[in-house]
């Protein structure tokens, strides 16, 4: 373990760098989004949420962003593939980390924070 | 009125104490602590049902990935690749990661439904497995949302009609630790592990079921290689059949004191005595006897190794390896201490299942009764010997008993229970000690109410009777010197009687040469008269025929008649 962390050394150092470097390409560069939005037939959580998020794309995402909407009556199979537990749930698979979001999407700041589109993530409020 | 449906478990005794299987068509709770076996409860249900009644099942997981599952039941024999690729399983892992969900306004558990409801589908399942559930309380925080959409779940199982068990987790006061017991309400099964005295014992409780009758006891249950195995040894009931045939004890003395036949088929024969007084050895000879006869026994050893008997037994002429390698013996060798009097009963009852053996010994049970307390340990037996009595086993049990108090503590215990009861006891006297053997009690049979000494030599055992006599019981060598004594006092009493005899035989010799003497004088003597009489006859025919010649010569007119034959003349005249 000592070992590692000695050879580690000077990468460590400059990693900072390469993170800094990192953060400033992402604000420079467009990133392309993967969205998935599995809703369950045509309930009124499924439409708010397909309003929602395709509201957000287009405010904030336009051009750059893939949305699939996937209903999982009709290919239950998928449901099982991506973990879908609730519905409607949204999935960002890319820019990575992956992340899910449930519910009609009402809240848009906390998405939006999710989605990383905003830099500050306002406190969530219990 | 129609009685409830069930589906069949296939897992050993729950059906039985379930009067048939779980509901069918409804879901079933299990709950119980950590590591109780709910999950592999919940498995071999599915692979059961799979493999016994053709019902395929879902398996979904909340916790454990479906590699995993397949991993930790590759282990227990279930191979469920195989299952899965013949249609008949379907595992589905839920991964719930809180850390990557957001909560953003109203949502419901479609996905999950859907999942299920396709899993069930696809395969045409009948039934579900939900394991455990209660994760989903960890992955969402509006509870609120959450129960009603459990209760939207359980809905929808049932208009499946699919036969569901739900695990859950032991709360503090609850069943489980979000109350699911709320949500299903037909049966509710209730595992438990506990520990008293460092021995784990895993139990089963059937907490409720509606509609239907079950065993409200806790019952004990064990996780081997061959998955679960609930023995539902209880309350079976004093209607066991009574066999006449009788079983030889391998001791032909033995079998004298016993009516002269040995023991009844299927009875339970309890051996006590302090160390070292030949219990096992007894044993041993009964076991001989029956793998001899062809018979299957099974042997649970508590104290010695299987290696260990055998070799013992070799110094009594007894070969059991011969009968071990024919397969008509086998041993179960486990140290008391191993698990609980509960673990032991199951253990033996599945031993005795698979090997369907005609005679049991269990070596010593008094081992056994160290681990419990009494009423445990009576409440244990009786279950024991109820089991054995109702298959027709002959249980020969030895019971090490302490010096003192010994028969009283069996008494308390185990006594009543059993059907012939021999009691092997030290004879200590003068310096010595030797075994004694009695018949304390045999049922239905007359039997010998004597002290026989029992003695181990190298062609086994052999009973002889003791020397009771003025001085007492006598055994060993003291009872050998006792026999010598009166060994010579038999044999000077009869030199004596001979001498006697010889005696008198003399005597009448002697009386009969007298006989013969006086009966040699007396023809003697008879000879002497006889010859006189003819002298005598001779003499006077003479003296006539003199007297005719002198008449003669004298020239008398008329010879006269000689006097005897005037006289002949004169009385033949007068007649």
């Amino acid at each position: 373990m000592t070992k590692d962390t000695d050879n580690s050394k000077p990468p460590i150092q400059s990693s900072t760098e390469v993170f800094e470097q990192a953060m400033l390409k992402k604000e420079l560069q467009d990133e392309h989004y993967i969205l998935r939005l599995f809703v369950a037939g045509i309930t009124p959580n499924s439409q708010r949420a397909i309003d929602n998020v395709q509201k957000i794309c287009e405010s904030y995402l336009q051009g750059r962003y893939v949305l699939d909407i996937i209903d999982i009556y009709q290919q239950p199979s998928y449901a099982k593939q991506s973990q879908i537990i609730a519905a409607p749930t949204l999935i960002k698979e890319l820019p990575l980390p992956l992340r899910k979001f449930i519910g009609d999407l009402s809240k848009t700041e906390q998405i939006l924070a999710g989605l990383e589109i905003i830099k500050k993530p306002p406190q969530p409020t219990e | 009125m129609q009685n409830l449906l069930k589906t069949p478990t296939g897992i050993k005794g729950l059906d039985e104490i379930t009067d048939g299987g779980l509901p069918q068509g409804r879901p079933t709770l299990i709950c119980g602590g950590t590591g109780c076996g709910k999950t592999l409860l919940a498995m071999e249900f599915l692979v059961r049902g799979a493999t016994q009644f053709n019902e395929p099942g879902v398996f979904m997981s909340f916790e454990e990935k479906s590699d995993e599952l397949t991993k930790n039941f590759a282990s227990l024999g279930f191979d469920l690749n195989e299952l899965i690729d013949q249609n008949l399983l379907t595992i589905d892992h839920v991964h719930l990661d809180p850390s990557e969900i957001e909560e953003t306004g109203e949502y419901d558990l479609e996905g999950l439904l859907i999942r299920l409801g396709f899993g069930i589908d696809s395969i045409d399942a009948k039934r579900v497995v939900l394991d455990t559930i209660e994760a989903l309380f960890s992955g969402f925080s509006n509870e609120a949302i959450l129960r009603a959409e459990l209760r939207r779940l359980f809905r929808f199982l049932k208009d499946k009609g699919v036969t569901a068990i739900i695990t859950g987790e032991q709360g503090e006061s609850t069943f489980t630790r979000y109350g699911l017991e709320e949500y299903v309400a037909d049966c509710v099964i209730f595992l438990n592990h506990t520990v008293y005295q460092q021995i784990a014992t895993r139990r089963m409780r059937i907490v409720k079921y509606r509609g239907s009758a079950h065993g409200t006891n806790e019952y004990p249950f064990l996780i081997d290689q061959q998955g679960f195995s609930v023995m539902p040894i209880s309350s079976l009931g004093l209607d066991h059949p009574a066999s006449n045939e009788r079983i030889p004890t391998g001791v032909p003395r033995l079998d004298t004191m016993l009516g002269g036949k040995g023991y009844f088929r299927g009875s339970s024969i309890l051996i006590s005595g302090t160390a070292g007084t030949g219990k096992s050895s007894l044993a041993a000879h009964f076991v001989n006897a029956a793998c001899a006869r062809g018979e299957r026994c099974l042997y649970f050893a508590f104290e010695e190794s299987q290696n260990q008997i055998i070799r013992n037994m070799h110094s009594i002429g007894i070969d059991l390896g011969q009968w071990v390698e024919q397969g008509l013996l086998q041993f179960q060798n486990a140290r008391a201490t191993l698990y609980g009097l509960e673990m032991h009963l199951v253990v033996m009852h599945k031993a005795i299942d698979q090997f369907h053996p005609s005679c049991v010994v269990i070596d010593p049970i008094s081992n056994l009764i160290a681990t419990a307390s009494e009423a445990e340990v009576k409440s244990m037996m009786s279950r024991m010997i109820d089991y054995l009595k109702m298959k027709q086993i002959t249980a020969l049990c030895t019971d090490l008993s302490s010096i003192s108090g010994s028969l009283e503590r069996a008494e308390i215990n185990i006594s009543s229970l059993m059907d012939t009861w021999l009691l092997l006891q030290i004879l200590e006297a003068r310096g010595e000690r030797n075994r004694g053997l009695y018949v304390l009690k045999s049922r239905g049979m007359s039997h010998s109410n004597q002290v026989r000494e029992f003695i181990l030599s190298d062609d086994g055992i052999q009973l002889r009777d003791v020397y009771i006599g003025l001085s007492g019981v006598l055994t060993g060598s003291s009872r050998d010197n006792q026999e010598a004594k009166d060994l010579a006092e038999a044999l000077d009493c009869q030199q004596q009687i001979e001498l006697r005899q010889r005696d008198i035989e003399r005597k009448k010799l002697a009386i009969e040469a007298q006989i013969l003497a006086l009966n040699t004088q007396f023809e003697a003597e008879k000879d002497d008269l006889i010859r006189l009489i003819n002298k005598e006859k001779l003499r006077n025919d003479t003296l006539l025929l003199d007297r005719q010649a002198m008449a003669k010569l004298k020239q008398a007119d008329k010879p006269s008649a000689p006097l005897s034959t005037i006289k002949n003349n004169e009385l033949g005249a007068s007649k």
